[in-house]
This record gives C-alpha cells, structure tokens and sequence, in this order.
C-alpha cells in the first residue's frame, strides 16, 4: 500500500532545509522532504551545500578575548580568591 | 503491473533510526559538526572552580570570554560597560558556584546571569528595545528567499513548475574549507543583520545547541531557526558566487 504524497517543489524545498535539518518538519513535510530528494539531484547538491556552509562556518575559529581584557579577569579572580 | 523503484541518490536511513535529528544520517554520511564538549569536562571545571583553581578559570574565559562580550553587545551599546557587565557575570558566577546544581549546564547557567544583567544595564542606559524584540521582529518580517527566484523556473513550466533552471552544483569539500574561502565565509557573516550574525555565529561558528541560543538570546525556538535560516541561506549564496559564479541554465 502506498500513500499518495504530494510533491515539494525545489523552491519549496530551499526553504524546508534548516526545519528539516533541525529536525522540526512535521512527518509529512519530512516524508516530502526526504522524498522530493530522493529523486532531485540538484536539491541533493543544495542540501550538501548548505552542510558545507555550516562545515566552513564552524572552521573559521572562534574569537578570542583580546590579551588585555584576559589579563583583567584573571586579575579580578586573584582578588575574588583571596577575599574569599 | 510495472513497478519501477527510483533508486534514492543519497541512501535513506532507516526510519525507527534517527532518534539524533533527522539529518544526522547525512552528517554520518560526510562528517559531523559535533563541536559540543562533553558535560564531563564541566564537571571536572566546576569542581575546580570551587577549589579555586585559576587554571579552570582560565579555560572557561577562553571558551567563552569573547562570546559573552559580543552577547553583552547585544544589550549595551558601550563596550567598556560591556566589559564590566562580563565582569560582574563571572563573580556572580564564583560566588555562586557552591550553590551551582548543575540542573542546567554551567554554560547554560552562565549566558543566563549574563544576559539578565545585561539586559537590566541596557534598559538603564535607555537602550529602549530589548535584543529579543529586535529578534521577533526581525523573524516576524517576511524574509527574503533562500534563493532567488530566476534560478526556478516559472508556475506555467511545462513539465516542472518551481524546478530548478539553473540547478546548485555540487561542491567539493576541500574547496568548501579553503583558507580563501572561509575568508569569504567570514566576510558573509559580517555582512549579516545583527540578529541573524549573531544566531549564526552561535550555532554554526561556535557550535551552540539550539536550546542554548535560544535560551542565551531569549528568543523563541522558532525565532532562532527562522534567523538561522536566513543566515545560512545568505552565506551559501555568498560562498555560491564565490565557488560557483555562473550556474548554467538547463
């Protein structure tokens, strides 16, 4: 038995992606989801685009504190450790 | 009767399976984000916190000193008293730490001291709209598309309404993570609404959970993902033109 699905168009599904991938679609927007992938190559490419684009977010490093406002903390944990 | 099965182009995972997030078979399939520590090593800092190691100290200012600057930005417009209001998060946070029950993560915990003390200088300094209305608001505002609209094709497309025209093509991964590319990344980011680089920043740059932002920024699930959205749209797009300049038309 197969249930009848209506389909997601690609510009649909460009807009699906972060609820899809934040696991917050419905069962059956995930089902359409998963199914308009199954046979769409270039939303297949999107959507490892969109990991890749997380994956090059997540390398460009984080922040650091600059010198200054470091040395200032661990001062200010000095004077809190020995008022304690 | 004929059957003709499409064979699926990227494996689908059992469904009983993804008890992790429903893309989590694709993120097997190349690698993982993960960037989240384990609780563990919380533990260990707290107990040494309260030993009054400055070791410990250290570390928690160097995973999370730059990031509670940028939030207490969030709430102040001045940087000098955004220092003092970081500063003023990590005595609560040591005087406090014998009391912390770790119901809550000590990050958790931690982000939220910081943002209701800043949200109170905030209001004193007369920044009169609170980070989070900004948020709503922003969330709320009809978003621009994830992709233009000329790279579809139209309704009235014969066979495939809304199909591609000028279809994304596949990256490598090696090009992905490129030194110039992830310069290109940064600058992506940069460019963002401040809502939307700083939920990015959080969950993709420094690999927050989507609880801990929303709960960090004080903002409603869906308002967190809604910006996310857009922001990761922008970015890909911004990378796009970089890797992939001219798509052809098919």
């Amino acid at each position: 038995m197969s249930v009848e699905l209506e389909m997601i168009t690609c510009r649909e599904l460009v807009e699906l992606v972060t609820a899809y991938i934040e696991d917050a679609l419905g069962p059956a927007d995930q089902a359409r989801f998963e199914h308009h992938l199954a046979i769409c190559e270039p939303c297949v490419a999107y959507v490892e685009q969109i990991r890749l684009t997380i994956a090059a977010s997540g390398a460009i490093g984080d922040e650091q504190l600059d010198p200054e406002a470091r040395e200032e903390l661990l001062a200010a944990f000095s004077d809190w450790k020995r008022a304690a | 009767m004929e059957v003709f099965v499409l064979e699926p182009l990227l494996p689908l995972p059992p469904r009983e399976k993804r008890k992790d997030g429903a893309m989590a078979w694709l993120r097997d399939r190349i690698g993982g984000e993960g960037k989240e520590r384990a609780d563990s090593a919380e533990v260990d800092l707290v107990t040494r916190l309260r030993a009054g190691d400055e070791t410990a100290f250290a570390e928690l200012i160097d995973r999370y000193g730059a990031t509670m600057l940028r939030v207490a930005r969030l709430h102040v417009r001045d940087r000098a008293v955004a220092e003092e209001v970081v500063q003023e998060t990590w005595l609560a946070v040591l005087n406090g730490i014998e009391r912390f029950e770790g119901r809550s993560s000590l990050k958790t915990w931690l982000f939220r001291i910081l943002s209701n003390r800043a949200k109170t200088r905030g209001e004193r300094e007369g920044r009169s709209i609170p980070f989070s209305a900004i948020a709503a608001t922003d969330a709320a505002a009809g978003g621009e598309a994830a992709v233009d609209a000329d790279r579809f094709q139209g309704v009235d497309a014969q066979q495939w309404p809304y199909h591609w025209s000028a279809p994304p093509r596949a990256w490598t991964q090696e090009r992905a993570l490129e030194r110039e590319t992830l310069g290109v990344v940064k600058e992506a980011i940069s460019e963002l609404p401040d809502t939307q680089r700083e939920v990015i920043r959080l969950r993709d740059v420094e690999g927050w959970s989507a609880d801990e932002v929303a709960d960090a920024l004080e903002i409603s699930d869906v308002n967190q993902r809604v910006l996310l959205h857009r922001a990761r749209s922008r970015v890909r797009a911004a990378l796009e033109s970089y890797l992939d300049p001219e798509p052809e038309l098919t």
